[in-house]
């Protein structure tokens, strides 16, 4: 069934994080969640922090990861997604992530103008993307 | 001549010079391998941000952008990036003279440092500074990266700034570093390069493609501050190592020397002194 996969490729500033074939590609972009097979409209869009599954195969185990804020480029026969951070679940430190949660949870009942709104939207979906992953 | 003690003092004295910058260029070696490991792995990232962004602008040629038009403001932001530290040749002064003689105004440039010496060094010279992050060349960070373009952004969006400049060492390979200076806003991109093949894909935007480059370029700038910080870091290293290396040599060339003088100074002491005895003993007899 190789007919069915195309190249991806996952890269944040500091490494390649996954370069490969697959099947299917789910992410959460800024419209909402999308899935992506071989031969899909070329498109480009914004990436919203979420949670990235890959499947390599047709109904083989999936990979997770998570991905805060970038940019997919699809094409044809390969997905390109430049993303500022990602990670495998076994790297996130569930810990942290849980206290992000709580300290943007704080600032976001405070209420302490909109620029820290947004920001503190931002930290807690992050927060909460890493935490879904690691449960 | 010098006196032999003289010479032995001065001696002992570039001995333990040497013994300095031979450290200086170990360390240097060290910290240049690692920071050219770093420098390297950000490059797939930053090539694909390119083309992503370079095919963008080629096919959306007509597209008003504020980010890509001069703002209002005669006001040049120019981020310079320079070392902490000296002792690495003439990499920081480099960097400098590239500013100055870059054609544009003092009074018209604003600094964004990163690096103490480029710091001093202009605005010793009379240019302004609107900040500086210098605790960052150290250990770049991407985050870091991300704040610096914010707050240049956020100026350029308020209309203090015009356009953004970018000054820093690039890194070729070991022995070869050249000073740049870039112009990151208002972008301005070399879309030939872009294959026809990829000119003629219709591509489709969500969000809307006015909306997407407004925010893809914001992280096209953050990945292009990110990529500086990194080569500069190694050009640092690879200056400072080469500096010390010629330290090196030119200290053993002094001690030779210096060695050559010293048994010179010895030699006609000796000789003296004997002159002196067999002088002595022929005026007794």
């Amino acid at each position: 069934m190789a007919d069915n996969l195309f190249e991806l490729k996952v890269i944040t500033p500091d490494r390649v994080f996954y370069e490969g074939q697959a099947y299917m590609v789910e992410m959460n972009t800024s419209e909402g969640q999308i899935g992506v097979y071989k031969n899909h409209i070329p498109l480009t869009c914004a990436l919203e922090p979420g949670v990235l599954t890959i499947h390599e195969e047709a109904g083989a185990t999936v990979k997770k990861a998570a991905v805060h804020e970038g940019f997919v480029t699809i094409l044809k026969d390969s997905i390109t997604i430049l993303a500022e951070e990602a990670e495998w679940p076994e790297e996130i430190d569930r810990h942290r992530a849980e206290e992000a949660k709580v300290r943007a949870e704080r600032r976001l009942n405070s209420g302490d103008g909109q620029y820290n709104r947004l920001r503190a939207e931002v930290a807690l979906k992050k927060a909460l993307v890493r935490l879904s992953l690691t449960k | 001549m010098a006196t032999m003690r003289a010479i032995k003092r001065r001696k002992e004295s570039i001995q333990s010079t040497e013994q300095i910058t031979k450290a200086m260029k170990l360390v240097s070696t060290v910290k240049l391998q690692k920071a050219r490991a770093r420098a390297e792995s950000t490059k797939p990232y930053f090539e694909a941000m390119y083309t992503t962004v370079a095919a963008m602008l080629a096919k959306s040629g007509n597209i008003m952008n504020p980010y890509l038009q001069s703002g209002a403001s005669q006001k040049k932001a120019i981020i310079v990036i320079t070392s902490n530290r000296g002792l690495a040749g003439g990499y920081n002064a480099n960097v400098c003279r590239l500013v100055m003689e870059s054609g544009i105004p003092k009074e018209d440039a604003l600094l964004y440092t990163i690096g103490q010496k480029g710091k001093e060094i202009l605005s010793h010279k009379g240019y302004a500074l609107a900040s500086d992050y210098s605790e960052v060349i150290n250990a770049p960070l991407y985050s870091d990266a991300a704040a610096i373009g914010k707050e240049i952004l956020q100026a350029f969006a308020d209309d203090q700034i015009g356009e953004i400049y970018l000054a820093y060492t690039s890194f070729k390979n070991t022995v070869t570093h050249e000073p740049k200076l870039l112009k990151l806003l208002p972008v301005e991109m070399d879309t030939e390069n872009i294959s026809r093949e990829e000119q003629l894909t219709p591509m489709n935007y969500e969000p809307e493609e006015d909306e997407a480059i407004g925010r893809i370029i914001p992280k096209y700038l953050c990945s292009l501050i990110y990529g500086a910080l990194l080569e500069a870091a190694a050009s640092e290293n690879g200056a400072r190592m080469q500096a010390m290396d010629s330290a090196t040599s030119n200290a053993e060339k002094m001690i030779d020397d210096l060695t050559l003088m010293y048994n010179r100074a010895r030699q006609s002491s000796i000789t003296q002194e004997l002159t002196e005895i067999i002088g002595g003993a022929e005026a007794l007899s």
